[in-house]
Formats: structure tokens, C-alpha cells, sequence
């Protein structure tokens, strides 16, 4: 009895806290939003409690079904554009020497340190059409008319893709580094063109940082309704608006948490693929 | 061409490139440092320089409470998610037990779910279990998020940690306690370091957990800068957001000569 005591006091004085908390005010909550999703509406706000699949019949209601579609799209190019740029980026980065590489690395975590939204509120007047961008394009002679860059999907994007691409760059610059140069010289005497040793050696081992990446730009692009609120004017919505309406202005709490479950659930399959490719939960969150 | 010329015209054109995505990534950021010194209200036409939104952010009371909540949330959930994530990685790390898999599975679900979910999730329970809205309910949204990084942080640092080090301090008569203060605690610092600057990093700049879960009179920095972003942001909000990156980044350049320092040490 004492014996036992003994060993099982470090445990809980270490494990107990986190997991109290986790189960608290993770696990509940999503257990509750679950069973909301079941539950009726109240008059006012608020659920009545009673089981219902109706909630879930409205998500699949073609109004809904358009945003999602449009959400995902969005989410999948925005994703692609990130790769795009950080790709050729992080991969010229980890030539250079360990002292430049450092300060580079540094000075794309810096912007991350700003307020997000006063970046946002920055691009807002780069991009207006009385703007200093559509202004030198103007005065360039590249453009006769300024042209509509912001309050419209275009606007969404570049939103996107400012906010996620530090979250593409950090796992695609840590596969990139721990790429083993001595299999490039290989190829290199092997007499393989660089594109064919690109094509067959950086690329498939940098797969994992893309992976990575990848989950980290394509999950919280669905979400951030705060981007299209500010870049979107009124025109584009993710799931993140859906959601955020029904939760806040119309008030239908059962339908908002059938819709959140909705958007769980293609997180999941989207984080199970990931570890089925062999990636590694940890390397999401080390950003 | 020859080689060498060849490869100095990729070197060039490799430069321009990364300049080129730093250049969109700070555009946007030198722009309000700009408009921080514009006489004029508006955020359209540079008219002429002044520091006067530097001399009047401070007597702003609305920008200043939200700045006062954001410093309160910000430091109190940093200091709990830092002890809670930090032992309790510690704990995940040393012992086996049932359900460990199940925490495990449940840290992650703050760091891949959309934020936009874990708002309501928590504006729900906090509904249900009638806790105000608030900046204790904004505070416990924000411990919730960060324990998961730090303890992703902390674990990373125990990775190459030797357990021979706790098992000697241990034979030579340290207690646990003693064990861990002395030996445990010095050697993963620099991972609690690490993952208390992102906790507090997550905190301050975070619209959308905040969005659910603060109350009237609990608004912090960000929520107010939503707010006024849509009918037009002040330049005393430019020049605060300048004194805060000023700040931040002063904090990042002496971490960085440390990191070239140590760098330049090895190679010698």
C-alpha cells in the first residue's frame, strides 16, 4: 500500500494537472458542442435539449454546401501558392552559410510578432484602389484603371496567403536542412541532370515538410473567418463566417455546433492522412 | 557563359528571390511604421511627419485598457501554461500509465482544430456552466491553447535529455524535488524559454479565441484593433503597434547575435 503510494505520487503531481485541464476544457467542451449538434434550437438563443438530425441535414443544405465548396477551394489554392513561394525560398536559404541562414530564419519569424490584424489593416491600404500599389502601378503605365485588389476574393488570398506562409517556410526549411547533401554530390557523379536529382531525390524527401505545411495552411485557412471579414468585403466567406454567424448573430447554437462537428471531422481525415504518410504530429506544433 | 559566371547569375537571381518574399512579408509592416509619423488621420496620403500619436496613444483610455487586459491575459496564461505544460511534459515523458494516449491525442486537438472551433467549444461550456465572460474566461481559453505548445516545446528539449543525470542525482541522495530543481529544470530551459515566448506570442496576438470569449469591458488589443479596422484605424494605433514591434524586436535581435555568437564560437 505505501509501496504504491509512493510510485504513484510523481505521476500524478505531473501528469494530473495537464490532463485535468486537457479533459476540462478540451475534452468537455467538444463533447458538449457534439451533443449540441443533436439538440433543437431554443426561441431565443440558446438549445432545447432532444434529438434531432436536422441540424445536420441543414449543413448539407446547397447554400451551405456552395461555401464550403468555395471554402475548400480557397483553402487548396491558397495552399498552393504557399508551396510555390516557400519552396524555391527555404530551398536557396539552406545554401547559405549557418550565420546568414539563422538571420534569415529569424527575420521571417519576425513579422509573426506584429499584430496579425495591423498587417492586415496595412495590406488593406497597400491594396485599395487609391492605394499606393494601384498608384505606382498606375503612374508605371502598366495599368490605365486601378484594379479592384482587395474587398473580393483576390483580396482573401493574398490575406491567406501573407498569414499562413511562415506556418509553409518553418517545416519546409526543417526538412530542406536535414536533406543529406552527400545523395545530391552522388547524383551529381552519377552524372543525373540537377532536374533529374531534384525530381528524384530533394523532392521526395523534402515530402514531409510539405506534408507538414501543408496541414498547417490548408486547416486554418477554413477557419479564419477574421481574413474574409477584412479582405473579403462581404463576397467571400470560409466555413469560419458560417460558423461564426450561426454561433453570434443568428444565434442557432445547435446548427453552428453541427456545422464545427462538420469541420472536425475533415480535420481529422486530414490529420489521419498526414500520419499515414508518415508524418509527425509534433512537427505541427514546433512552430 | 562559363561556370563561374553561370553560377553567379543563379546566386543573383537566387538573392533577388528571397528578398523578394521578405519584401512581401514586411511590406505591409513598414507601411504602419510610415503612417505612425502621418499628420494626417487618414491612412491614404502621407502629408507630413509628426510624433504626436506617439505622446497621445498613451492618453487613449480605451486603446490602453485593451492594452492593460492584453499584458494581464498575456502574462497570467504564459505563467500557468508554462508550469502545467512544462511538468506535465516531464510526467508524459517519464511514465507510462493508462489514458496517456488519450492526453496525448487531446494536446494536439487545440494545435490542428480551426481556432474558430475551440472558440465556440469553450463559449459553449463557459454558457452552460454559467462562468462570465470575461478576462478570467479569456485567460483560461488562452492557458488551454498554449499548454499544447509548451509542452510540444519542452518535449522536444527532453528528446535528448540523459536520464543517467536524474538517476545520479538520485543516487547521491537528491530528493525529487531537489532533482528537479537543480538538475531536470537547467537542462530543458531553454525549451520552457521557448514555449513560454510562443504561449505569450499565441496570446497577445490572438483575435479568434478572444472573439468568443471576452465580455463587455474584457476587449483586449486585438479585438479592439478588429473593431476599428473596419471603420478606419488611427494612426495612435500604428504608433502603438510600432513601440510594441520596436520591443519585439529588440528581443529577437539579441536572441539571434546569441544564436551567430554561439555559432561563430563552434566554428572556431
Amino acid at each position: 500500500m505505501n509501496n504504491k503510494k509512493k510510485t504513484n505520487l510523481p505521476l500524478i503531481v505531473t501528469v494530473g494537472p495537464v490532463s485535468t485541464w486537457m479533459i476540462l476544457l478540451v475534452a468537455i467542451p467538444f463533447i458538449y458542442v457534439f451533443a449540441m449538434s443533436f439538440m433543437n434550437k431554443g426561441a431565443y438563443g440558446g438549445v432545447v435539449i432532444g434529438f434531432t438530425l436536422n441540424n445536420f441535414k441543414q449543413v448539407f443544405d446547397p447554400l451551405y454546401l456552395k461555401v464550403f465548396g468555395e471554402s475548400f477551394l480557397i483553402s487548396a489554392f491558397a495552399t498552393i501558392i504557399c508551396i510555390i513561394i516557400a519552396y524555391p525560398f527555404t530551398y536557396f536559404i539552406a545554401q547559405k552559410s549557418n550565420i546568414k541562414k539563422t538571420i534569415f530564419m529569424a527575420m521571417v519569424i519576425v513579422p509573426f510578432l506584429v499584430s496579425s490584424l495591423i498587417r492586415l489593416f496595412g495590406w488593406i491600404n497597400l491594396l485599395r484602389k487609391d492605394g499606393i500599389l494601384n498608384s505606382m502601378l498606375l503612374k508605371l503605365g502598366l495599368i490605365h484603371e486601378p484594379l479592384q485588389l482587395v474587398y473580393n476574393t483576390t483580396g482573401v488570398m493574398i490575406g491567406l496567403v501573407y498569414m499562413l506562409l511562415p506556418f509553409m517556410i518553418l517545416p519546409l526549411y526543417s526538412s530542406i536542412e536535414k536533406l543529406d547533401k552527400s545523395l545530391l554530390e552522388a547524383c551529381n557523379d552519377l552524372g543525373a541532370k540537377p532536374i533529374i536529382s531534384f525530381l528524384r531525390v530533394t523532392l521526395p524527401l523534402t515530402m514531409p515538410g510539405i506534408f507538414a505545411g501543408s496541414i498547417l495552411v490548408f486547416i486554418p485557412a477554413l477557419g479564419y473567418f477574421f481574413v474574409t471579414d477584412l479582405l473579403g468585403g462581404n463576397k467571400t466567406q470560409v466555413i469560419g463566417n458560417v460558423i461564426r454567424t450561426q454561433f453570434i448573430t443568428a444565434r442557432n447554437w445547435p446548427l453552428g455546433s453541427a456545422i464545427s462537428i462538420f469541420l472536425i471531422v475533415i480535420t481529422l481525415i486530414l490529420v489521419w492522412l498526414y500520419q499515414k504518410s508518415g508524418g509527425n504530429m509534433d512537427d505541427l506544433g514546433g512552430v | 557563359m562559363t561556370k563561374t559566371q553561370k553560377r553567379n547569375v543563379s546566386g543573383v537571381f537566387k538573392n533577388i528571390y528571397i528578398y523578394l518574399v521578405f519584401l512581401f512579408l514586411y511590406l505591409p509592416i513598414f507601411y504602419v511604421i510610415i503612417f505612425s509619423f502621418n499628420t494626417s488621420k487618414m491612412n491614404i496620403v502621407f502629408e507630413n511627419f509628426t510624433f504626436e500619436w506617439y505622446g497621445t496613444f498613451f492618453k487613449n483610455r480605451p486603446l490602453m485598457e485593451a492594452l492593460t487586459n492584453t499584458l494581464i491575459i498575456g502574462i497570467l496564461s504564459t505563467i500557468v501554461s508554462t508550469i502545467i505544460g512544462t511538468i506535465g511534459a516531464i510526467g508524459l515523458n517519464k511514465y507510462r500509465f493508462k489514458g496517456r494516449r488519450i492526453i496525448d491525442k487531446l494536446l494536439y486537438i487545440p494545435i490542428v482544430i480551426p481556432e474558430v472551433v475551440l472558440g465556440i467549444a469553450l463559449l459553449s461550456i463557459y454558457s452552460a456552466l454559467s462562468i462570465p465572460l470575461g478576462i478570467v474566461s479569456i485567460t483560461l481559453s488562452h492557458i488551454t491553447f498554449s499548454i499544447p505548445f509548451v509542452v510540444i516545446t519542452v518535449r522536444a528539449r527532453l528528446a535528448g535529455f540523459d536520464k543517467f543525470l536524474e538517476e545520479a542525482a538520485m543516487d547521491l541522495g537528491a530528493n525529487r524535488v531537489v532533482t528537479f530543481w537543480r538538475v531536470t529544470l537547467p537542462i530543458i530551459m531553454p525549451g520552457v524559454l521557448s514555449g513560454a515566448m510562443l504561449a505569450f506570442s499565441l496570446s497577445i496576438d490572438d483575435v479568434v479565441i478572444s472573439f468568443f470569449t471576452s465580455g463587455p469591458g474584457s476587449t483586449t488589443l486585438p479585438l479592439k484593433i478588429f473593431s476599428m479596422v473596419k471603420t478606419g484605424v488611427t494612426p495612435e494605433v500604428n504608433a502603438l503597434s510600432t513601440v510594441i514591434m520596436l520591443i519585439t524586436i529588440i528581443i529577437i535581435i539579441i536572441n539571434t547575435l546569441f544564436q551567430v555568437k554561439k555559432l561563430k564560437a563552434n566554428k572556431v
